[in-house]
């Protein structure tokens, strides 16, 4: 039997640029160029290469976004993935963490798994839940933030990873199946080839809505959010310091600052 | 008046500084009452009662320490269905964030994370949040069930509120369904002696510029110093040249410190997120268009190997 991953890819504004809120509070998604999270490159990558470790497995990636969240998708496909699944609906707007748990978890059962791989958080929201939500959810192991990832014996084998924590370093091991997330610490991910970005033109996506996974609108999307954002302000600039070029004497000089602030 | 549970983050009781943090930002909203899963509940009791826990909730249990994170959702369910709070704090660590999400499932409730301030408002507590790389400062209300927050820390100054810190037994009973991640291992982390990077007052960072592990005395000197934590730039830590668990940024630690001193550091917008909200920032850095500039409240353009080594002998000097 066929090994399937589900990996989780979100569809982020792009860091670099000058994000910021739409008029509802929300994060505005339309006015900002997108891509896919580069936490979730990693967790496509370990999806990757456990597929190539296995005898046999399946990487389906998954996204709840708006339409250009297939961009992500296709990036995750160009990298490997065999196939896209793609959960889009207007109700969905606004939707939060706890939400788009639920979106998950259900499109996830819809898509049927082994395993479910996700990024250590988002670069957007940055909450770094989801993947121990959907373990709740989907009531199986969950097991997170690992530097260091394998799967042994197939759809009914084990996960086995390093969690690199505060105060210790742990070992951890769970039977399938399971959710895991990965970190940046797990390896550099691949850049798509020319090939893969050509065959992954031809990979199929499904498109889901929320009928089709059963899911109210008043249980999503703003209005059915668990939070609310009641006030978002742009931080004021820091006002522009001293700086001063080193001719023998900035070191002198920082002692002085650092003196005048009381920390010396 | 409502009680509000505050989760003990400890290392075999001795209690870290962000839980008595949360006790301060507690006492805003009601009465905190701990809990404390694992060994040594007394000895943090004392800590926690001259913090403002009026009770200490106590459970030890070896599935603690033998399954990743889901028994300590039991039993902080158990702690919750006890007490009925107004709200259920936890320092934002990843396990204090995974522990939040798990609860927020089970008992119908929204989450909020990362919190640097709260208080208590009309409709509930209100969570200041600081976020696209501490761009945006936010404030949320949690509107469905009882509030669960994560707070991060340096949020609050631990502030001495006497209080009884009564220690009772919390029942638990660890469902098997918790029991899916064994640990198999654990391999404690060696003390450096130094500060922990997001609880110090001072931190001096080194980045791509240190060119080498074998340089980075030149910034521990530095730090020992002021008694500063060292921090690392991703670029440093992917070099090899400095542990993971000393980055500073997205995908390292958040520190907000009095005072922050990069030095070979860029300032990609990555970094800035973890270090935006320090109170004062000072860079050394040769290049006088890196944009760690535009934030600094004091700038050295200049060779670290220079700037460095001769501001520790100007500190050393000073503080005699
Ligand atoms: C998803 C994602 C997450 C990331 N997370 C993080 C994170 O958590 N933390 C983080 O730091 N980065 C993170 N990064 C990486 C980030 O984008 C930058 O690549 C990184 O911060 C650069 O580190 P640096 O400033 O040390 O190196 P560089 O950008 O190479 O800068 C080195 C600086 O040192 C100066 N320099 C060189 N020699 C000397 C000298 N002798 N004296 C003085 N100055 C000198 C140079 O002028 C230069 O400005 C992340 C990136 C991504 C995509
Ligand atoms: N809208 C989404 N679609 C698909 N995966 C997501 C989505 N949001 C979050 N994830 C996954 O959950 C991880 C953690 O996200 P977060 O908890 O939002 O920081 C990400 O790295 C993704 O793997």
């Amino acid at each position: 039997m066929s090994l399937r991953i589900v990996v989780c890819v979100k569809y982020v504004p792009d860091a670099t640029g000058d994000r910021h809120f739409a008029e509802d509070l929300t994060v505005d998604r339309d006015d900002v160029d997108g891509l896919l999270s580069e936490l979730d490159e990693y967790a496509v990558e370990q999806a990757l290469q456990i597929k190539e470790a296995a005898d046999d497995a399946e990487i389906t990636v998954l996204t709840v976004g708006p339409e250009d969240a297939s961009d992500a998708l296709r990036k995750a496909l160009s990298m490997g993935a065999d196939k896209g699944v793609h959960v889009e609906d207007d109700d969905l707007h606004g939707t939060d963490a706890l939400g788009t748990s639920l979106v998950l978890a259900k499109a996830i059962e819809h898509t049927g798994y082994d395993l479910v791989v996700c990024g250590m958080a988002s670069t957007d929201g940055t909450m770094g839940v989801l993947p121990a939500l959907l373990a709740e959810r989907l009531g199986v192991p969950q097991v997170t933030q690992l530097s260091e990832v394998s799967v042994e014996g197939g759809p009914n084998g084990t996960v086995k990873g390093r969690r690199d924590g505060d105060t210790a370093s742990e070992q951890l091991e769970a039977s399938l199946p399971a959710v895991i997330s990965v970190t940046d610490q797990s390896g550099e991910a691949r850049y798509p080839s020319f090939k893969g970005i050509m065959a992954a033109k031809k990979k199929p996506v499904e498109e889901l809505d929320l009928e089709d996974l059963e899911i109210e609108a008043d249980e999503v999307g703003l209005e059915g959010a668990w939070t609310k954002v009641d006030e978002a302000a742009e931080r004021p600039a820091r006002t522009a310091g001293t700086v001063v070029k080193d001719e023998g004497e900035g070191a002198k000089q920082l002692a002085e600052f650092l003196a005048g602030q009381k920390f010396i | 008046m409502a009680e509000v549970l505050v989760y003990v983050d400890h290392v075999d009781g001795a209690v870290r500084k962000p839980t008595l943090e949360l006790l301060t930002l507690a006492r805003r909203i009601g009465e905190p009452v701990a809990v404390h899963l694992g060994a040594n509940a007394d000895a943090a009791a004392k800590v926690l009662g001259e913090h403002g826990a009026v009770k200490v909730l106590a459970a030890d249990a070896p599935e603690f320490t033998e399954y990743l994170v889901a028994p300590k959702v039991d039993a902080l369910q158990a702690a919750y269905d006890a007490v009925s709070p107004a709200a259920v704090l936890l320092p934002s660590s990843a396990e204090g964030k995974e522990i939040a999400a798990r609860l927020a499932v089970r008992i119908g409730s929204g989450i909020i994370t990362d919190a640097v301030d709260l208080e208590a408002g009309d409709e509930g507590p209100v969570a200041t949040q600081s976020v696209f790389a501490a761009s945006f400062t936010t404030k949320s209300r949690i509107t469905k069930g009882t509030p669960v927050i994560t707070v991060k820390p340096n949020s609050a100054a631990p502030e001495d509120a006497p209080a009884a810190g009564t220690v009772e037994q919390l029942a638990v009973t660890v469902a098997d369904s918790s029991k899916g991640t064994k640990i198999v291992s654990r391999t404690p982390r060696e003390s450096t002696g130094r500060p922990e990077l997001t609880e110090a007052a001072i931190v001096v960072s080194g980045g791509r510029g240190v060119n080498g592990a074998e340089n980075f005395p030149v910034i521990e000197a530095l730090a020992d110093s002021l008694g500063a934590a060292v921090g690392a730039s991703r670029a440093a830590v992917d070099a090899g040249w400095y542990p993971h668990t000393n980055q500073v940024g997205q995908t390292g630690k958040s520190v907000s410190p009095q005072l922050y001193i990069a030095a070979g550091i860029s300032g990609a917008i990555q970094h800035r997120a973890g270090m935006q909200t320090s109170k004062t920032i000072v860079a050394i850095n040769k290049d006088a268009e890196a944009p760690i500039f535009d934030l600094v409240d004091y700038g050295v353009v200049g060779d670290l190997f220079d700037v460095v080594p001769a501001l520790t002998e100007e500190v050393k000097s000073r503080k005699g």
